[in-house]
């Protein structure tokens, strides 16, 4: 199944709990129709992994997430062989001629199947999200490039495995290191910002309902000031959605002020807390 | 349009956007997918496909607006007759006009009228009636003549003069109520979010008549401005260093992140019996996995001398704070700054301070001015040998950052002489270009045979390179001038 168009996917998405802006429906659009690698890059916290869920539930297909770390190898990426298995099998057969043997155990019933080599190999579609792969090394992406490019496995003893159905393929990134020409040459770029003033507010109602269209707003361009200021670690989309609803526990329905012992919801440093008490005359902290 | 999009494409090569043949060519694919009526979409398109570092967005934006503004968008208001029909007044062609102060003239409103009607426009939140008198300032006050070769900036600063917007905004901020309170606050916001939109539009209008005359590629020539990280530090205007300063945060943060990796990841250390031992258990004796210890590194210690008089204040800031963001390669950091006297500063910049706030205290408290707060290298550079000197030990690299501009004094050369054999490194940064060295009082030519390396570092780009390869040490350093 194809969008037809980028508003098809804004309402697929929405439907999905996801509010797009149309930068990123419009790059998803053309991810589905060119059948290209999203690599979505920007700040923690912005959406870029629920993006990927979001498309999973809006396109009924299942998830398989490869989450990259550093020191993440072939071995726990595509594939690996079972040794273990391998070697009991071995044993068992002692006494049989070499050729009978290295057919067998070479097959897929001692194969592995890590996350990208099970995504290529699934019977149904599928979404396939990478994340966080800025986190691994230079070398290691280059393991990443053949699924991307042509979405196939190549394991020597069994040949090139390509995939049956051609999966949507998400990549975020926080941008710690700059990511490697050839990876970012296969992938339609995607930077996911923190939300408009209007998106934010749609974003907070969407979480919760209970929230009138004038408390959301008024929540949203707080915390867009906050992010104005020069911060270790401006607040993120979850932790706004997380501050509302603290506010709304509290029972707080109006923003004369900021409260002050609320603030440590939405920041994460105490020298942040303070500058934005500080700039937003917020009561003090309790 | 493939003919305007291999223009393009020649565009953002010349403006420093990497663009592979194999992008374009999925550019070309994009566009044979999306709605070409749609600007937006074309847009979003072509960046995601060419554009594939997000600091390069801005860049593309204006080239983009130069070759495809021209082209009248569906349900975008603002490109009407008056755009395509080139520089002819229309006067009255616009949408639905504002409300209130804006009479239905259809001759030529004065510059007071505009900004009337700005003011309203902006107040009222009214879109399409900030687009309208957009439109018609740049007609009415812009004095563009066909053919004229000057640059969109020339133009846009008449119209902002003539509109006289400091008076507009503040106006606006008036309405806006001071106060305060958070309300104040978050109501000035609004003010200033929509004096940068009003801003945003005048100059995309400018574009896009400036195109109608004299072609893109001329225009987009104009333009073309040195992305963030090659901006000359020293010569940036205010708008540029805030755009620097914007980048200098996350580029140290990933700076520090790549340098760990490094540090975690760089050559294996010798065999790790015990571990090795261990891990062949699982493989039934069998020494097939074989472990090695990390490797031990040495971390230098540094010493940053920093010039902090007048211009060199800035660049002494973006250095101190990249590599105060990787402090943790080195097994200390002690700064110190000086004008013509020198303080230690290390306990300015703790990991939680505000670079600003520690700078803006430094200069307040730290006794950097002797006598007249020109710089003076001579008595600073001996006071720190005087004081310091006896902690600068083999495993110390020294870094003196400044213009070497002395003012006619003393040179105080013996002091790096001294550095230069009781230190491990002595390395110097200048950011003036490198053919200004040793003209007028700058006396680099004294300082440059007891420095292991010298460098010329001028944009954002080299200071991070430098500060790497500092922390990399020898073997991935620059090649010294």
């Amino acid at each position: 199944m194809h969008w037809s168009d980028a508003s098809e996917v804004t309402s697929a998405l929405v439907a999905a709990g996801y509010l797009p802006d149309p930068a990123i429906a419009q790059v998803v659009f053309l991810a589905d129709r060119l059948g290209k690698p999203i690599l979505a890059e920007g700040p923690a916290g912005v959406g870029k992994t629920a993006l990927a869920l979001a498309l999973s539930a809006a396109t009924g297909r299942r998830l398989v997430r490869l989450q990259c770390y550093e020191g993440l190898d072939e071995a726990k990426a595509l594939y690996e062989w079972n040794y273990h298995k391998q070697l009991l099998r071995l044993q068992t057969d002692e006494g049989k001629p070499w050729d009978d043997l290295q057919g067998d155990i070479f097959t897929e019933e001692f194969l592995l199947t890590r996350p990208l080599l099970e995504a290529i190999r699934s019977p149904d579609p599928i979404v396939l999200l990478i994340d966080e792969v800025d986190r691994v090394e230079v070398e290691t992406e280059a393991l990443l490039l053949e699924v991307l490019d042509s979405f196939q496995v190549s394991i020597p003893e069994l040949g090139t495995i390509s995939a049956v159905t051609e999966p949507i393929v998400v990549l975020t990134s926080n941008n710690t290191r700059e990511l490697s020409e050839a990876l970012k040459r296969r992938c339609l770029f995607l930077h996911v910002d923190y939300p408009t003033l209007d998106r934010e507010r749609q974003i907070l109602q969407s979480h919760l309902p209970e929230l009138g269209p004038d408390f959301a707003l008024r929540i949203a361009e707080v915390v867009q000031a906050i992010r104005d200021l020069p911060l270790r670690k401006p607040p993120s989309v979850s932790e706004t959605i997380d501050w509302a609803r603290t506010l709304v526990a509290l029972g707080i329905e109006e923003l004369e002020t900021v409260p002050g012992d609320t603030l440590n919801v939405l920041l994460k440093y105490r020298s942040d807390i303070e500058k934005a008490a500080k700039e937003l005359s917020a009561d003090p902290p309790g | 349009m493939i003919g305007t999009l291999a223009g393009f494409v020649d565009e953002l090569r010349a403006v420093g956007i990497p663009v592979s043949m194999v992008e374009a060519l999925d550019a070309g694919h994009a566009l044979g997918v999306v709605d070409i009526a749609d600007r937006r979409a074309v847009q979003e398109a072509l960046a995601a496909t060419m554009v594939k570092n997000h600091r390069h967005r801005a860049a593309f934006d204006v080239a983009f607006d130069v070759y495809f503004g021209l082209t009248p968008a569906a349900g975008e208001p603002g490109t009407n007759a008056a755009a395509t029909a080139q520089m002819l007044p229309t006067g009255a062609g616009g949408v639905g006009s504002g409300e209130g102060g804006e009479s239905e003239s259809h001759g030529d409103p004065s510059a007071e009228e505009l900004a009337d009607a700005l003011v309203a426009a902006l107040a009222g939140g009214d879109r399409a009636a900030m687009l309208d008198v957009v439109r018609r300032a740049v007609e009415r006050l812009a004095g563009m003549e066909p053919g004229r070769p000057v640059g969109g900036r020339y133009y846009l600063y008449r119209v902002l003069r003539q509109l006289d917007v400091d008076r507009v905004r503040s106006r606006l901020l008036d309405e806006a109520g001071s106060g305060d309170g958070l309300d104040g606050r978050l109501r000035r916001r609004r003010v200033e979010a929509s004096m940068d939109e009003f801003t945003k539009e005048l100059r995309r209008e400018i574009v896009r008549r400036l195109v109608a005359d004299r072609g893109a590629a001329a225009v987009a020539k104009t333009l073309r401005r040195p992305l963030v990280e090659d901006l000359d530090l020293m010569h940036a205007t205010r708008e540029e260093l805030a755009e620097i300063e914007r980048m200098v945060r996350p580029l140290a943060r990933k700076l520090a992140a790549r340098l760990a990796q490094l540090r975690r990841h760089g050559r294996r250390g010798r065999l790790d019996v015990r571990r090795t031992i261990r891990r062949s258990l699982s493989h039934g004796g069998v020494l097939l996995d074989p472990k090695f210890k990390p490797p031990r590194r040495s971390k230098p210690e540094l010493f940053m001398l920093c010039d902090v008089s007048g211009s060199m204040a800035t660049f002494a800031k973006f250095t101190l704070q990249l590599v105060y963001a990787i402090a943790h390669q080195f097994s200390r950091v002690r700064s110190f700054a000086f004008i013509d006297a020198l303080d230690e500063v290390t306990d300015y910049f703790t990991p939680e301070a505000d670079f600003a706030d520690a700078l803006a205290a430094l200069s307040r408290e730290a006794r950097i001015v002797w006598q007249d707060g020109h710089s003076d290298y001579g008595h600073s550079l001996a006071q720190f040998w005087e004081q310091y000197g006896a902690d600068v030990t083999p495993r110390s690299t020294v870094i003196i950052t400044g213009d070497a501009r002395n003012n006619y004094r003393e040179s105080g050369e013996w002091v790096l002489e001294q550095l230069a054999s009781a230190a491990r490194t002595v390395l110097w940064l200048n950011p003036e270009p490198r053919r200004y060295w040793n003209t007028g009082d700058s006396i680099m030519s004294a300082y440059r045979p007891h420095c292991d390396a010298v460098f010329e570092v001028r944009t954002l780009r080299q200071l991070e390179r430098f500060v790497e390869a500092v922390a990399l040490r020898a073997s991935l350093a620059p090649a010294p001038v």
